[in-house]
């Protein structure tokens, strides 16, 4: 039976469900107009538009919940919540996280929870005027659905004491979950931060009294959970960011680690605590924690401090010579060298400079983007500096567009007034992208979109598992110029072929472009573009994307090209279909014979410490950044090169280091924040081969038998040809066939002891065993949007890559486990991650879909062996693709000569036994084995 | 019984479209309006909620073929029975006494089936709040995205009286369906509660199904399936669950992950596949049944049935076929972390 935990859960558009490990909630506090100066004057002066960008930037630097308040004096509060509730519900970035309503007014609260479609928190409610009025509101609260914030206020004023804000949660506690039926969840306290080191002996330990009722209450009531408003806590300190910064991190860090929950901060604006100034971390912990403070000792020495660094904080050593320059050249310069930072003050300024906004794009920031063509082009520019290039291109586009937005509308209503017709819609070329149909992998295609996007396309990305039938209808319906299609494994070219087919049926004129790390220019040559006559192209990495696009989108270009294209890809077709197969294979029969000579009788196969399946449900992601093999990395991003080398090369060092250098900041990030989770299960059983088959004795004592294939090109005498079944003890060595694999019961796993304790079975008699493994990395899809919606595609092509790292990592680390611990057939083994990378251990992991076992559909039962999709949550698409992207599998070979190796080609026999053991008909198997066929 | 305790049992089959049904008796203006309409100033053909008034045999014949054909639940040809629907037939002023009318109908329905069937099991009515022709959430007008054409205190106090209309007729449940903004959903969940608070009646089970719109998985007003759960999971309802705009073929993944996330009961009632371009279901009565049984069978739902295009034929496929398949069992709900 499947169980639902008591967490507290919001909703805007998305869902936000605070689980133990999600450590802080950041909830964001500038969409307030007694916080925020700017805010307020936006509001005031009714320009509610502008003030959405105020809610925008809370959301892009990482709050999870807005908090919203109109209380001010000058304004109708009431009307001004309603006006912008409802204005934030039509921006899908914005709503996507859970309104906080803010107000001291209980009318204002109830007029914004009838804007709010999601479940809303209240801030706040409280015992001030009594428990009827108290209960009345919280009722209300409860019927449309909404958390509240109780704030430590009572009859008697605000809690200052630890014993009153105790009492007081107390009482409420009781009120709302037994008078009310609140759920314990739904219930925030507001312990009252208030300002310390103020001089006042009294309010020294405010802080303490904060951190201490926030530990007895989380005691007392677990379910419940706790904010506060963190600015207050450094009020004394205003105008010096540095030490108020400081101080909300050293107080946080303390009363998180009690049980604090959430808080109202500036999203964006807190230190970690680790890279805090020791002095001044000590100096603020001493003040926080009131320690050392007679006679305002510690407050002395803070405030002492803090003179030292007033103002200096922020002024770190930039060479900002290029700020003076006229606003075209400041363009290019923080385009060319990726600086966000003034880009939207500049845009503006040239907004102002010129007569209409589209030519601040076709001027300045095209001629900026040309600059960054031309250098990447020359090799000049390495592919992680133009993806920061089109952060800033499109941030200074988003800036443009509503007025561009506004112009157009303008126009459009002057045409209608006028009974002319409006002739625009001649804009940039049009590139549809998508990752085909039970494919997840867009790494590859996100960066060709952007590096196309840097050279003026517009680009429309469907994004991954696509079906055919949503792309052609999606480039129909825009009328794209060209289409883009990108697959990671084989099953992928299927469905190119499908889609080229699909493309004449329709009746489509579009060139259609190839892509992704399956594809090659035979296969597009021979399979593909015979399907489809108006031109089809693969295209090998993101630099060559451009000159591709170019030629077909220039008229004059385009038919030579095409023309040129067509005749290779004939000529590549025809020499492959007339080739005289130079290699020769032997009937499968033979290649049987031959198998890998294993002299087993004198062979102990080691007995795996438990039998069954283990799960890793939240791998530590510090134990698997050093096993990640950098180098893969970097050809991800197109540089290519050994690591550590790369960092030092003559001409991509420099580029490589500071691409190494984010990857690591944000990988301490992604670690700190708890951004990803890393999960896996491993499994070993019982195993004896029968040919080309392997017998797996599951842990339910079922037996599930997997199929390998054989090599059967004609190899060099004496050279096997090998198959992976070959490495496990054939079944006939065993005393009785079958009888002899005794599965232990599950609770083996759990009693080490026992297993080990057993004495070695003789030779001839001892089984052997199989090992299973997979993982995966959870969580990055929250991420991924949020760096999309800041228009950060090169943070998010970062962290994917960073994903794919730790999740290949991982496998790495497990099998290092698997041989020396769980496994342990190799208990003493040391090897540095060079050397790991390098494969030199003893054993194997080959993947099934991967040149050892390469037909896709036995990943089910590998699955079902692991119970995978449940207990690690990958599932598998239709073309067997793993979801999460980030994820590995594999079965583990223990016996020391199993080494990798490929199948190729393999003869119609083989792939008649094949089909003939697997049950499917031939044609089913000739579809997952068609790159091992002739 | 009790319908709760009834769930614990077994599945519970819910009927099939209304609309597909009356289409077939192709009635003109003057049996829409019958006797008590004839001088009424607008047109009322295709107002179907009025035939409960106008035609109660009709609906009661409609109701009947599908408790012939194994439905358990029916529901109350409501679905635009409120004063702000009504409007565009000048006919808010009906809008309790419609309700009233479609809950007796269902009711007399259920009378006289039972009275052919004397061992039958045991039927309810369950009363359609439909999702009004106005949303809370979305503005109409594109160059005013703040604007909106309704109040929240509007659609509740709509809500309200048809909640009122439909437990004086006698239903048994509340169903809130088809839900394309939450926010109207939480409207009505605000009036239901607000009714029996001020009423000091016992509350009625409360039944609610969402509409996920298109293959994004989100509803129209742009929820994820997870966020409208969480979003309308404050009326304790007695089940949540997805009908209408996709075929079973279609709602599959949505209402598997309903099931792992809904700590209450679930229901799903498809449309028979997506329309032709004629704008017709094809779907058979035994494809559409045959996506259901596998729901079944993997544990999924607990009421199951269809919405546009299905036909008591589709209700009789999908009783036969769930009939004796274990429901979905209620998740435990922990009360630690």
């Amino acid at each position: 039976m499947s169980t639902i935990k008591p967490y507290l859960r919001l909703a805007g558009l998305e869902p936000l469900i605070v689980r133990p490990e999600t450590n802080f909630v950041n909830v964001g506090e500038r969409t307030n107009v007694t916080g925020s100066k700017k805010f307020a004057r936006l509001i005031r002066e009714n320009k509610f538009e502008e003030a959405l960008s105020v809610a925008r930037q809370q959301v892009e630097s990482g709050a999870q919940i807005l908090d919203v308040n109109m209380d001010d004096a000058m304004l109708d509060g009431k009307e001004a919540m309603v006006t912008y509730l409802n204005l934030l519900q039509s921006e899908p970035d914005i709503a996507r996280i859970p309104i906080m309503i803010d107000s001291s007014k209980f009318e204002i609260i109830e007029a914004g929870l009838k804007c709010v479609q999601g479940k809303c928190i209240v801030n706040s409610i409280s015992m001030k005027e009594g428990e009827e009025k108290f209960i009345r509101q919280a009722q209300i609260c409860k019927d449309f659905g909404a958390a509240v914030i109780v704030m430590a206020f009572d009859e008697d004023g605000q809690a200052d004491t630890l014993e009153r804000r105790v009492s007081i949660s107390k009482r409420a506690y009781e009120i709302l979950t037994k008078q009310v039926g609140f759920d314990p969840e739904d219930i925030i306290f507001d312990l009252n931060i208030f300002a310390i080191a103020t001089g006042l002996e009294e309010h020294n330990n405010y802080g303490v009294d904060f951190i201490e009722a926030t530990r007895i209450i989380k005691q007392s009531y677990p379910l419940v959970k706790i904010s506060g408003g963190v600015s207050n806590l450094s009020f004394s300190f205003r105008g010096n960011d540095t030490v108020r910064e400081a101080m909300h991190s050293v107080f946080l860090y303390h009363a998180i680690k009690v049980g604090m929950d959430m808080g109202i901060v500036n999203a964006g604006q807190l230190m970690i605590y680790d890279n805090i100034d020791s002095t001044l971390r000590d100096l603020c912990e001493d003040v926080i924690l009131n320690r050392n403070n007679d006679n305002n000792e510690a407050t002395e020495k803070l405030i002492s401090f803090a003179e030292t660094v007033k103002g200096k904080a922020k002024e770190e050593k930039k060479d900002e010579a290029w700020r003076s320059e006229s606003v075209e050249e400041r363009l290019a310069h923080a385009l060319v060298h990726g600086i966000t930072e003034f880009i939207e003050a500049d845009t503006e300024e040239a907004r102002q400079k010129y007569p209409r906004p589209l030519e601040v794009i076709e001027g300045p920031l095209m001629s900026g983007m040309n600059i960054v063509g031309d250098l990447f082009g020359a090799g000049k520019m390495f592919l992680p500096q133009v993806v920061k290039s089109a952060r800033v291109m499109k941030k200074s586009v988003a800036v443009l567009t509503p007025f561009i937005e506004a112009e157009k509308e303008e126009r459009k209503q002057a045409h209608l007034a006028a009974g002319t017709v409006n002739e625009e819609g001649a804009g940039a070329a049009k590139i549809l992208m998508a990752t085909v149909k039970g494919d997840v992998h867009d790494i590859g295609k996100n960066i060709v979109g952007v590096v196309l996007g840097c050279n003026g396309y517009d680009i429309i990305d469907l994004g991954v598992m696509v079906p055919a039938d949503k792309i052609l209808d999606a480039a129909q319906k825009e009328n794209v110029d060209i289409i883009g299609l990108s697959g990671l494994i084989t099953p992928s070219l299927d469905e190119m072929v499908h889609i080229a087919k699909e493309m004449t049926r329709r009746g489509m004129k579009q060139p259609l472009l190839i892509g992704g790390a399956t594809t090659s220019r035979i296969h597009t040559a021979v399979k593909i573009a015979p399907g489809y006559e108006h031109g089809v192209v693969h295209v090998l990495d993101a630099s060559r994307s451009v000159t591709v696009a170019g030629s077909l989108l220039n008229k004059e270009t385009k038919t030579d090209y095409l023309k040129e294209v067509k005749s290779e890809y004939a000529a590549i077709k025809e020499k492959y279909e007339n080739k005289v197969p130079v290699k020769s294979y032997l009937p499968y029969n033979e290649a049987r014979q031959n198998k890998v000579k294993i002299d087993w009788d004198s062979y102990q196969p080691v007995k795996p410490t438990f039998n069954g399946s283990k799960v890793f449900a939240d791998y530590d992601l510090n134990d698997l950044r050093k096993y990640i093999d950098w180098k893969p990395f970097f050809i991800a991003w197109e540089m290519h090169g050994n690591f550590p080398e790369i960092l030092t090369d003559k001409v991509v060092g420099v580029e490589a280091t500071k691409l190494y250098n984010d990857a690591n900041a944000l990988l301490d990030k992604i670690i700190a924040e708890k951004w990803l989770t890393a999960k896996g299960s491993i499994g070993f059983w019982e195993a004896s081969s029968e040919e080309d088959s392997v017998w797996v004795k599951s842990s339910d004592k079922e037996t599930i038998r997997l199929e390998f294939l054989r090599q059967q090109i004609k190899k060099a005498p004496g050279q096997p040809n090998l198959s992976l079944a070959d490495f496990i003890k054939p079944a006939s060595l065993n005393p009785s066939k079958g009888g002899t694999l005794n599965v232990d019961n599950l609770e083996s796993a759990h009693n080490h002891e026992t297993s080990s304790s057993i004495p070695p079975l003789g030779g001839g008699g001892a089984s052997d065993y199989l090992g299973a493994f997979a993982v995966t990395i959870h969580g990055i899809e929250p991420y991924i949007k949020a760096f999309e919606s800041a228009h950060d595609d090169y943070n998010k092509i970062m962290l994917q890559a960073i994903a794919d790292r730790l999740a290949e990592a991982f496998a790495e680390c497990l099998h290092e486990r698997v041989r020396k611990e769980y496994w342990g057939y190799a208990q003493y083994e040391q090897f540095s991650n060079e050397e790991l990378i390098k494969e030199i251990y003893q054993g194997i992991r080959p993947a099934p879909g991967y040149p050892a076992c390469p037909e896709h559909t036995e990943k089910y039962k590998l699955f079902k062996l692991l119970n995978a999709t449940e207990t690690v949550q990958i599932s598998l698409t239709e073309s067997l693709a793993m979801y999460p992207a980030s994820s590995v599998c594999g079965w583990y070979i223990s016996h020391p000569q199993s080494h990798y190796f490929g199948i190729g080609k393999i003869g119609e026999d083989q792939l008649a036994d094949y089909a003939q053991r697997k049950g499917i008909s031939r044609d089913e198997a000739e579809k997952w084995l068609r790159q091992n066929m002739e | 019984m009790s319908i709760r305790k009834e769930l614990e049992k077994r599945i519970l089959v819910i009927d099939g479209a209304m609309g597909t049904m009356i289409q077939r008796h192709k009635l003109e203006e003057a049996d829409y309006r019958g006797d008590r309409f004839k001088d009424w100033p607008s047109d009322v053909k295709g107002n179907n909620d009025l035939l409960c008034i106008t035609q109660p045999r009709i609906i009661i014949d409609i109701h009947k073929k599908y408790l012939e054909a194994g439905a358990d639940i029916i529901e109350t040809n409501t679905f635009s029975s409120t004063t702000i629907a009504m409007a565009d037939y000048d006919m808010q002023s009906l809008a309790y006494e419609l309700n009233v009318a479609a809950a007796k109908c269902a009711r007399q329905a259920i009378d006289e089936f039972k009275v052919a069937h004397p061992d039958t099991l045991n039927k309810y009515v369950a009363g359609s709040i439909g999702p009004l022709n106005k949303t809370l959430s979305l503005s109409p007008d594109v160059n005013n995205p703040g604007y909106r054409a309704l109040t929240f205190d509007e659609a509740a106090t709509a809500y309200k009286e048809q909640v009122s209309g439909l437990v004086d007729g006698g239903v048994d449940v509340i169903l809130i369906e088809t839900i394309f903004d939450t926010l109207n959903a939480k409207a009505a969940i605000y009036a239901v509660k607000n009714y029996f608070r001020e009423t000091g009646k016992e509350e009625l089970p409360i039944m609610i199904s969402g509409t996920i719109t298109d293959a994004s998985g989100r509803t129209l007003s742009g929820q994820t399936l997870e966020a409208f759960y969480v979003s309308i999971a404050h009326a304790r309802p007695l089940s949540v669950g997805l009908n209408c705009a996709l075929g079973a073929q279609d709602m599959r993944s949505h209402i598997e992950e309903l099931s792992e996330i809904a700590a209450c009961y679930t229901s799903a009632y498809p449309n028979a596949g997506l329309p032709n371009a004629m704008g017709e279901y094809d779907e058979q009565p035994h494809e559409t049944a045959h996506f259901i049984e596998e729901w079944a069978k993997e544990g999924f739902v607990n009421i199951v049935g269809g919405c546009c295009g299905t036909t008591p034929e589709h209700i009789k496929h999908i009783a036969d076929n769930v009939r004796n398949i274990t429901p979905r069992k209620l998740p435990e709900l922990e009360t630690s972390l």
